[in-house]
């Protein structure tokens, strides 16, 4: 049974994390995620579940507790933003190669400096090729969704990957708006008991997690890892298709709004979709046809899937959350570009930056780039940068 | 859009404008309402300018961004109208509902020539009279539907009774003042 209430995106992931029980969970406080490990805190001292928490004294720690946690056989979470991610940087490596299925709460903010608290994608996308299954919310509701279905990723056998589900940090994080939670008892069974086939505490299995490997066996192991990654494709949509049975909504790599026929598209991660989408329905009612590719998956990325889906568009604007410092863009724009061009598509694109520091984006804001995109397209104006949406001059 | 109110929430860090908005939102989401309640964080430090946004909508609320032309405005501590331009956007069919000592006349001045509808609360005197303690959010709740009419006042109170009670359970004696409280600003606001 559907049950519709109101929460923040912070509660709407402490209430996937009490629906699932997980086995342990170390973590070390860091705006905007610090109210997940607190809320889960209280669950603990209100006997509402019997995860082991784990207080330690950095987010190295907490990764690396997080990974000895999942290496012994627990299912294992924890949960951070910004520097406390970046903290962690080594060991979210150790914990992908050793293909430990740990879930991570990311609640995505931007890195210093400046020292700012508020929402970009830096941090997560900073951690790109870490070897972490990458899913990304624009409300509540798709966080709360994205966390029940993470565990069936990662601990599926042919995956056997870690999972960052990421969520804007307060803008979805803090925001209190209307969630459909389903009841426990479904879920748990959705979820299922975690049984892993190897793991250190089995009795009558000894085996080694994290060794050294010459140059003769080092590159196979990375092989099998990545091979890892691409069945992670496959298994996210079983896991979507097997979640649409059960509560009705749908998920895929990606949600396309208005893109079917859509002469401009925004192509964007995150909470951005949303104002976005009020863009394109305004712009629609002027006849112009707009339209947006919403990226959930970043990692396995659903290349051949994202140019199929553009392949007809006539501009393409790629916006990133995050400022690549390469004097090319942001790493969305790279990878799309990258996928539009193995597809042969004849769109013009441009990548820009937006949101940076939790700059605020109004849906004023995003329709003026499908004016742009207009322009690029009958050639009437021409990119020679990357250009900043709302930069002040 | 003739279906979306949107308010904004000034005040300062600790004196509990974000938890007027979110609790504004609660009301509104009993009451059958699609509803966006956030603050807006700076570095955070009490006594700091805070502000914080609610959305009440009959429809699905996809816009993620802050509110630049509200309906309404509430101010929580009138020192804040030296610094803050506390009407910039403010649509002028709308209304302002600020908390202080001072008279409307006296107000007045500090509203950058504001046509629309101007409120006064004296929320300290109400607070005083009922909790005995200043917890200016419970009044400003209050006046705050009572100047904007998002809901009748009676469902308004039915529901802060339940709420309350819910949140209070431990310490039903605290239940009586603040029903007290959101009485009176009902009545003092007009």
């Amino acid at each position: 049974m559907p049950v519709n209430t109101r929460m923040s995106g912070n509660e709407a992931v402490a209430h996937a994390i009490k629906q699932i029980n997980p086995d342990v969970m170390p973590a070390f406080p860091i705006t905007p995620s610090t109210e997940i490990p607190q809320f889960v805190a209280s669950m603990i001292a209100n006997g509402e579940v019997d995860t082991e928490f784990i207080p330690v004294e950095s987010e190295h720690s907490s990764m690396s507790a997080a990974i000895g946690s999942s290496a012994a056989g627990a299912r294992t979470l924890t949960a951070t933003s910004s520097c406390g991610l970046a903290l962690m940087w080594e060991v979210l490596y150790v914990a992908a190669s050793n293909r430990l299925p740990i879930v991570m709460a990311v609640v995505n903010r931007a890195l210093s400096g400046p020292i700012n608290i508020n929402a970009e994608h830096s941090d997560s996308m900073g951690a790109r090729d870490s070897g972490w299954i990458q899913i990304y919310a624009e409300n509540n509701q798709e966080v709360y969704d994205n966390f029940l279905q993470s565990y069936r990723i990662a601990e599926h056998k042919d995956v056997k990957l870690p999972v960052m589900i990421c969520q804007d940090g307060f803008i979805t994080s803090h925001a209190v708006e209307n969630i459909t939670l389903w009841d426990d008892e479904p879920i748990r069974q959705f979820v299922g008991e975690y049984e892993p086939e190897h793991y250190l505490m089995k009795a009558d299995e000894t085996m080694a997690v994290g060794p050294y490997a010459v140059s003769n066996y080092g590159m196979e192991a990375k092989r099998a890892q990545a091979e890892a990654m691409k069945n992670a494709r496959q298994v996210i949509l079983d896991v979507a298709k097997e979640f649409e049975e059960l509560t009705g909504r749908k998920y895929g790599f990606f949600e396309e709004y208005e893109l079917e026929d859509a002469d401009y598209a925004i192509v964007a991660i995150g909470s951005v979709c949303g104002t976005a989408k009020d863009a394109i329905d305004e712009l629609r009612r002027r006849g112009v046809r707009a339209g947006l590719l919403k990226i959930r998956v970043f990692r396995p990325f659903p290349d051949r899937e994202i140019a199929a889906a553009l392949k007809h568009c006539r501009a393409i604007a790629i916006l990133d959350r995050a400022e690549g410092y390469n004097g090319n863009g942001g790493p969305l724009g790279a990878e799309v570009t990258a996928a539009l061009y193995k597809a042969k598509a004849k769109a013009e694109t441009v990548n820009m930056i937006y949101g940076l520091s939790g700059r605020d984006v109004r849906v004023e804001d995003l329709i003026k780039v499908y004016g742009n995109l207009e322009k690029l397209a009958s050639g009437k104006i021409k990119y020679d940068d990357y250009p900043y949406i709302g930069l002040r001059k | 859009m003739e279906h979306l109110t949107e308010i904004r929430w000034h005040g300062r860090g600790g004196q509990g404008a974000k938890t007027a908005a979110l609790l504004l939102a609660d009301v509104a989401f009993n009451t059958g309402k699609y509803v966006q309640g956030f603050p807006e964080y700076g570095p955070e430090r009490m006594g700091a300018p805070i502000t914080a946004y609610d959305r009440i909508s009959d429809r699905p609320i996809r816009v993620h961004s802050n509110i630049y032309e509200p309906d309404y405005v509430a101010v929580v501590d009138d020192t804040l109208l030296h610094t803050v331009d506390v009407t910039k956007g403010l649509k002028e069919d709308g209304a302002i509902l600020i908390n202080t000592l001072k008279t409307k006349e006296e107000i007045l001045p500090f509203l950058n020539g504001y046509t629309g509808r101007v409120f006064t609360i004296d929320a300290h005197d109400i607070c005083m009279r009922t909790l005995g303690k200043y917890f200016p959010n419970t009044p400003m709740l209050a006046g705050m539907v009572k100047i904007s009419g998002i809901m009748e006042e009676d469902i308004f109170m039915k529901e802060m009774e339940t709420s309350l009670k819910h949140k209070f359970a431990k310490k039903p004696e605290v239940l009586d003042g603040n029903m007290k409280a959101l009485r009176l600003a009902l009545e003092e606001v007009d």
